[in-house]
């Protein structure tokens, strides 16, 4: 302890591991408080962990986009939120128009069905575009170049709504075959979260299915192995990397879609920002690049984001500790970028890819 | 008329003239060695006559078409197919994806026969079918190579040092198999830094030095040629 790979005593090295001891009691304290204490019943752990898990699941399906073009292209789409926010944004206004005639509270499944696919290429065709119009000239540049480019079309994306829809906050209809809540002894669990897990884990196993069994997957991790060699096998590198910004595009769309019945307020240009910032933590989480560990960070962000601001900082005697949820989530981004840069999942990261 | 004619190319990396005016031609059916030492400018030839590279003058011609400028991917639908340098192989796909990668191009229905045919040709990579390209031994990584390279069924194959890094032994069994696509009928175009070898195999040789053709002769008289002797061969 306290000293670094040859042996001398180093301040940086010291300082991490007092964090580090640090933060283990603050857990251990916070925890043994909180459940000493018995204020939160099992029951409501269960709640909140169904919560997280839907929460993550939304997560998730962000942070396979950034994740897949990472892989790709070692690159951060950080406008992959405004991705998100666009389906959100498309399949509200679908939801409206179908709350109008009534179809969507007739025919729940297909109207959501409908909203998923409106959503998914909405964002498809907007990640492509951003990907056609923003990165591709640039490919080749230095890394830092396609960055600011992808701050700019974030900001772009964000405006371009604002202008068209104006700022204020829209809210989704309420689908009525959502509401309420499954009763397994006392614990109670809404059916939406039910739903917006379900639904989740069948596009998790789609990209599963699509990346792992077909020819365009294949040449996808093909592509994101070695680009030179992939050419020489017949495989358009173009097509490819735009093919990879649709899909990741289309599962962002899913996640405005789940989103929006998951938590139907706040609908708004700007509701892309936190969700993307917060999924890109959960893909660095799982090792950014590997797509289990982009779902798995995804649901872990999740699920820590509404266990942890109960357990541990509820134990410790911090006021309104729910509110902090944000604050659990980049602390987990700055622990990991601090104790384990290559994610749960993740290969420890060779120079060329670093 | 040649398979493929390169005519007077001159390829840069950057600002670094690598091949000054290369010159040679493929027969249909062919074996052809370019031999040379490191630098010479080999790998560089392969690479643009693959689409990897574009050559800044001169041009190439394939099948009667000037290619001097087609991409790489598109070539590989007309029937050039390369084995890269240092083999390439995807190491987190398994050894049949690879192959199936090799077969991207292909659309007929006869992608399953050829399968059998790259294992019944290397049965090595049958045993490890469902393994990663990764955990395979060099030897049995430029078996990978040159099967997966096969898939697209070329009419042209290019191999770039198959022979690096291997044991002996296993030289044999690539220049084996090299020798058997030919029989096939396959053209093939083989860049070697073991001259020895590849003139064994090879129908006629270039010897490339400082990115210029110096010789170029029979594969039989450049074994009797001094020079190819002293530099290449290692004969005194």
């Amino acid at each position: 302890m306290f000293r670094n790979k040859s042996g001398e005593f180093s301040w940086v090295d010291f300082t991490i591991d007092v964090l580090r001891v640090l933060i283990v009691l603050a857990v251990v304290v916070g925890a043994w408080n909180t459940l000493s204490s018995g204020r939160i019943s099992l029951a409501q752990w269960v709640n909140l962990l169904a919560a997280g898990l839907s929460q993550g699941s939304i997560y998730a399906l962000i942070a396979l986009g950034y994740t897949l073009v990472y892989g790709i292209l070692l690159m951060i789409n950080f406008a992959h939120g405004e991705v998100f926010m666009a389906g959100a944004f498309s399949a509200f206004f679908l939801a409206e128009a179908l709350n109008r005639t009534g179809f969507l509270n007739e025919q729940p499944l297909l109207s959501i069905l409908l909203m998923f696919m409106f959503a998914g290429l909405i964002s498809m065709t907007v990640a492509v575009l951003v990907e056609r119009i923003a990165y591709r000239p640039l490919r080749g540049s230095p890394r830092l170049v396609p960055l600011i480019t992808a701050i700019g079309a974030s900001f772009f994306l964000q405006y371009a709504f604002r202008g068209l829809y104006g700022s204020n906050f829209k809210a989704y209809p309420q689908v009525r075959a959502l509401q309420g809540a499954v009763q397994i002894g006392d614990i109670s669990i809404p059916v939406a979260q039910i739903f917006v897990f379900c639904s989740a884990l069948v596009l998790m196993f789609g990209l599963h299915w699509l990346v792992e069994r077909t020819r365009i997957g294949k040449a996808m991790r093909a592509v994101s192995e070695n680009k030179e060699v992939a050419r020489l096998m017949g495989i358009d590198i173009d097509w490819v990397i735009l093919f990879t910004f649709g899909v990741g595009g289309f599962l962002a769309g899913a996640a405005g879609v789940i989103n929006g019945l998951f938590r139907p307020q706040g609908v708004n240009f700007y509701m892309g920002f936190i969700p993307g910032i917060k999924a890109f933590t959960a893909a660095v989480l799982g090792g950014i690049g590997n797509i289990p560990g982009a779902m798995l960070g995804g649901l872990f962000l999740g699920v820590i984001e509404a266990i942890g601001p109960n357990l541990v900082l509820a134990g410790l005697g911090i006021p309104g500790a729910n509110q902090l949820k944000d604050v659990i989530a980049f602390t987990m981004l700055v622990l990991v970028l601090i104790f384990r840069p290559q994610g749960i999942l993740g290969e420890r990261l060779s120079e060329t890819k670093a | 008329m040649a398979l493929l004619e390169v005519n007077d190319i001159h390829t840069y990396y950057g600002n670094i003239h690598a091949l000054k005016g290369i010159s040679f031609e493929v027969d249909s059916g062919e074996i052809i060695a370019l031999i040379g030492s490191n630098g010479a400018g080999k790998t560089t030839t392969l690479r643009t006559i693959s689409g990897l590279m574009s050559p800044r003058a001169g041009n190439i011609v394939y099948a009667g078409r000037d290619i001097s400028s087609t991409r790489a991917d598109l070539l590989v639908l007309s029937g050039i197919s390369m084995v890269p340098e240092g083999r390439g192989v995807f190491a987190k796909l398994t050894v049949e994806e690879n192959l199936d990668m090799g077969a991207y191009v292909r659309t007929d229905g006869e992608v399953a026969d050829d399968l059998d045919s790259a294992f019944e040709m290397f049965p090595r990579l049958l045993e490890r079918r469902k393994q990663l390209a990764g955990t395979l031994s060099g030897g049995e990584q430029q078996m990978l190579a040159i099967a997966r390279a096969l898939m697209s069924r070329p009419r042209l194959l290019l191999l770039d040092e198959p022979s690096m890094g291997l044991a002996p032994v296993l030289v044999d069994v690539v220049f084996e198999a090299i020798q058997r696509i030919a029989s096939e009928g396959v053209t093939i175009l083989l860049v070697e830094q073991n001259a020895h070898m590849a003139l064994q195999i090879a129908n006629r040789g270039y010897v490339l030095q400082s990115g210029e053709v110096a010789i170029s002769d029979t594969a039989a008289n450049l074994q009797r040629n001094e020079v190819v002797q002293k530099t290449y061969l290692g004969i005194d």
